[in-house]
């Protein structure tokens, strides 16, 4: 793999336009066994917007973490306005002109516009007190130029989300920030925020500021862009000028050859609907947002069922509603027959449907647990004798799991923390596996996990589906939605917009599908079943 | 976590760990797991040196019976912690249970009727100790099913329950009815509960027993298990199916039962039932689980360690006395040694992680070396 990428590896020196204010060479970083970047040379350059795509665990946000100081890279160096310098953290990188601005906001909603814009760098008076006024003026001036017209006064926690970027953006400035780098800033914003925002941006380059870009709304991004760069498995693989690509260009870089697993040509024998989906509903109880809207689907046995769509396009919700953890607000779930209402996620494993979670630090493992503890944990119940465990049968359970997904581990006494991200996976796939379930609901099942690890978990899947397992799987990662699945239903703002048949469909037909713009059906509140796609397999309803 | 799990890999070996534990002595292991039972040996011994009558059969059942105490309180207080939670109120609940215990020996006022009645002891004793599981259940539902903070609902309840003494008990020591009468049917009380089988005090044998049977609570069944996965992580655990409510909510009534039994063994050890009793337990309770290695985080912690921190602070401050140390220094000495237990505990789990990352750096770099020729990164 490294060898494709020193063919296209820009050359830095030769570039005419000059202007680079930070450039980092040769960027390698290893969490644990995980190599998430592989040695990359990237150049950010004034007054101009720098795009970033890759797929998720591609390598953008180790990246971005090293440029803003948060983390050291591992080997490399960076070079700021042609000096080589090491960045000991965030406060360090912001007082060098380095800003970054995360996909969850950091801003502390009880505070005031003013004092969030001047946290931790609060202006002094000569007594040693903060100097409000001065805070408030060059607040309100900040607002004027980014043609934000909100009161310094105004609590953070009043303003809408788009309002609350625009704050990031002001307490950046504020720091005379030079380089910005910003990850995901339009997942949560509507349209006319974009606009907003994309304006902003485009006043910020006309001033000379530098910005780094990240979106998996592509072609969001390729509009802002002046300079397009790929990342594909922890290496820079693609960089080009933003005037000469396409969005075509971008996806066909971003996935790269064709992944070395693909299970198009799996025999399809399918039993009888295992999950039935009818007209579910989930609205956020804080918010009330209608996350998921009146969906419809089945899942068989034996079927693997892909759900593509964006961040933010409902699919978390729809899954974790599914295991229980979250009420639905309408709608009603079966599993073979049996509706699922008013039971929890104990009852729901017992019958026969778990989830493996979108993010497993979080949701997926009990980190000061071992491997095995972790395995048995769901289905810990069933080896219980009177009233002890049965360790006899745990443990050969697990050592029968650990061999059947093939964890790489020491053994069932390993921490769990000790494995690399692959191998967690694999023990967060096998301990709902051996709660024996009828149908597997999987979040992102391959997020954040090399190319290796994700045919042999797809293998996984395709091996226990053969035995009469459904799946129904959660990606973003279009490649694996076509190569790995019998069906893809692809989700956008909470709704199933269209259905492929993976064996006859394009990543473009997919993509637009899923894209923010209105591709989808104009009838509201209609499901996959609603609008078969010309090429839907016999599967489905 | 517990003895069974996680071998410590031998330093220095790459990558093909062996699955077979490691046999070898492990100087900086046994360091870690024995840290507290060294800290009481060098306890015992500076005292031993010190004093002529601190390693006396006397003394070391005085602090026996002392520990025992509070071990079994700190037993009650393992489980909440290990959850992730504190429990606060466990000193107000000792004093509450021996306040219903010394009120039912004075006999219960039958309502619509004149007459009293004068349950037998065993009736006192399962009553009174079920008010403090009462108290402790109150604690749980509070936390698990409102999602208050164990903190605030806990130092609420230890007023509840300090203020119910006082009513219960009204200004007056109950002492002389907690003998019975052999008419009333209600003796006996001492004679159980202040009993020294085979010469040692009737607390350290109930410590005993409570400390085997926590153990394989923790170690061997489900519950154990579900208790470490919700202190370590609620929400995966709950993904796993774990009953994460029902866990949070019976730990408090295991503690609120530890309180009440040492509500009554107090009681009979004191032969009153007094206001302040039990005052500053929860206190003590929580230094003991502390010494013996719990993080207060949750998921972390041992029966065994809590015993020997709950020894810790009894030879501590017994030994203290002994030497003639003013109980102005002697708080300041226990608050010390506190500190110093979590400030080491801290410390070792610091090294511990830089340890195990720079193993793990070290074998990607190997990895990488081995898959990668070396010219491709130059390039």
């Amino acid at each position: 793999m490294s060898t494709g990428t020193v063919e296209v590896r820009p050359a830095p020196a030769a570039d005419p336009d000059g202007d680079v204010v930070l450039r980092a060479v040769d960027i390698a970083k290893t969490y644990g066994v995980t190599r998430a970047l592989k040695g990359v040379n990237f150049e950010v350059r004034r007054g101009q917007v720098t795009v970033l795509f890759g797929e998720n665990g591609a390598g953008k946000s180790t990246l971005m973490k090293i440029l803003s100081g948060v983390e050291q890279p591992s080997a490399g160096q960076l070079v700021l306005d042609g000096e080589p310098v090491t960045l000991a953290g965030t406060s360090d990188a912001v007082e060098r002109g380095i800003s970054i601005i995360h996909q969850e906001l950091n801003l502390c909603a009880n505070l005031s516009v003013r004092d969030n814009v001047f946290i931790g760098r609060e202006l002094r008076t000569r007594t040693g007190g903060v100097d409000y006024a001065r805070e408030r003026r060059i607040t309100e001036e900040l607002m004027r130029r980014l043609e934000e017209p909100i009161a310094a006064s105004t609590l953070v926690q009043d303003l809408r989300v788009g309002q609350q970027q625009i704050i990031e953006i002001a307490r950046a400035l504020a720091a005379d920030t030079r380089i910005l780098i910003m990850d995901e800033p339009t997942s949560a914003l509507s349209a006319s925020e974009v606009e907003v925002l994309f304006k902003v941006i485009r006043d910020l380059t006309a001033n000379g500021v530098a910005i780094v870009y990240i979106s998996h709304h592509l072609e969001e991004a390729i509009e802002i862009a002046d300079h397009a760069v790929v990342f594909r498995d922890g290496e820079l693989v693609a960089a080009e000028r933003a005037s000469d690509i396409d969005l075509s260009w971008v996806v066909r870089q971003m996935v790269g050859r064709e992944a070395d697993y693909d299970f198009r040509d799996e025999p399809r024998e399918f039993g009888e609907v295992a999950l039935s989906i009818q007209g579910v509903t989930v609205a956020e109880l804080d918010t009330g947002r209608v996350a998921v809207d009146n969906v419809s689907l089945d899942v068989r046995q034996g079927e693997i069922v892909c759900l593509y769509g964006l961040m933010g396009a409902g699919r978390t919700e729809l899954m974790e509603a599914l295991a229980g953890r979250d009420q639905l607000s309408g709608g009603r779930v079966l599993l073979s027959g049996t509706d699922l209402d008013g039971r929890g996620i104990a009852e729901r494993i017992e019958l026969g449907l778990g989830l493996v979670p979108e993010d497993r630090q979080r949701d997926g493992l009990v980190q000061m647990m071992s491997v095995g503890a972790n395995l048995s944990l769901p289905s810990l119940l069933s080896t219980v004798k009177r009233w002890f465990i049965g360790r006899g049968a745990e443990r050969a359970a697990v050592e029968r799991e650990i061999s059947d997904v093939r964890v790489k581990t020491a053994g069932p006494g390993a921490l769990i923390t000790s494995l690399s991200g692959g191998n967690q996976q694999k023990v967060v796939i096998g301990k709902m596996l051996l709660t024996d379930p009828t149908v597997l609901l999987l979040d992102e099942p391959t997020r954040g996990i090399d190319v290796g690890a994700k045919g042999e978990i797809f293998s996984l899947l395709f091996r226990e589906a053969a035995r009469g397992l459904g799946v129904l799987y959660v990606t973003s990662e279009v490649g694996e939605a076509i190569t790995a699945s019998h069906r893809v239903l692809v989700m956008s703002k909470g709704r199933i917009v269209r259905e492929f048949d993976p064996r006859s469909c394009s990543r473009d037909d997919i993509m637009a599908a899923s894209g923010e713009h209105d591709t989808a059906p104009a009838h509201p509140g209609s499901t996959a079943s609603g609008h078969p796609s010309d090429d839907a397999n016999g599967a489905s309803r | 976590m517990s003895t069974a799990t996680a071998p410590a890999a031998p330093p220095g070996t790459g990558t093909a760990t062996p699955a077979a534990p490691a046999r070898s002595f492990n100087l900086n292991s046994v360091l870690i797991e024995g840290r507290a039972l060294i800290a009481l040996v060098i306890i015992v011994a500076i005292f031993a040196v010190l004093s002529d009558n601190y390693l006396t059969t006397g003394n070391l059942t005085t602090i026996t019976k002392q520990v025992a105490f509070n071990a079994i309180v700190a037993l009650g207080m393992l489980m909440v912690i290990l959850n992730g939670g504190i429990d606060l109120s466990v000193g107000s609940t000792v004093g509450l249970t021996a306040a219903v215990a010394g009120n039912l020996f004075r006999g219960l006022d039958l309502p619509l009727s004149q007459a009293v009645m004068f349950p037998p002891v065993w009736v006192v004793v399962i009553l009174s100790v079920a008010v403090g599981m009462l108290v402790g259940w109150l604690n749980g539902l509070l936390i698990a099913r409102l999602n208050l903070a164990p903190f605030i609902v806990t130092l609420g309840m230890l007023y509840v329950a300090r203020g119910l003494t006082q009513v219960l008990l009204n200004g007056q020591n109950i002492t002389n009815e907690l003998s019975g009468q052999p008419y009333l049917g209600n003796t006996g009380f001492f004679d159980t509960f202040a009993s020294r089988p085979l010469g040692l005090p009737i607390s350290a044998w109930v410590m005993v027993i409570l400390a085997v049977v926590f153990s394989l609570l923790l170690t061997r069944t489900p519950f154990g298990r579900w208790l470490y996965a919700t202190g370590s992580n609620e929400r995966a655990a709950q993904l796993s199916g774990v009953p994460v409510k029902r866990v949070q909510t019976r730990i408090y009534v295991i503690s609120g039962f530890c309180a009440g039994v040492v509500g009554i063994l107090q009681m009979a050890n004191i032969s009153s039932s007094t206001a302040d009793l039990g005052q500053f337990y929860e206190l003590n309770a929580i230094a003991a689980v502390v010494i013996g290695g719990a993080a207060l985080s949750g998921g972390r912690g041992t029966v065994r360690g809590t015993i020997i921190g709950a020894f810790v602070i009894g030879f501590l401050a017994n030994g203290l006395v002994i030497v003639g140390v003013s109980p102005f220094w002697q708080q300041v000495i226990t608050g010390a040694v506190i500190i110093l237990a979590v400030a080491v505990d801290q410390i070792q789990q610091i090294i511990q992680r830089r340890r195990s990352a720079r193993r793990a750096v070290a074998t990607a770099t190997a990895a990488n070396r081995g898959a990668t020729p070396p010219a491709a990164s130059r390039a």
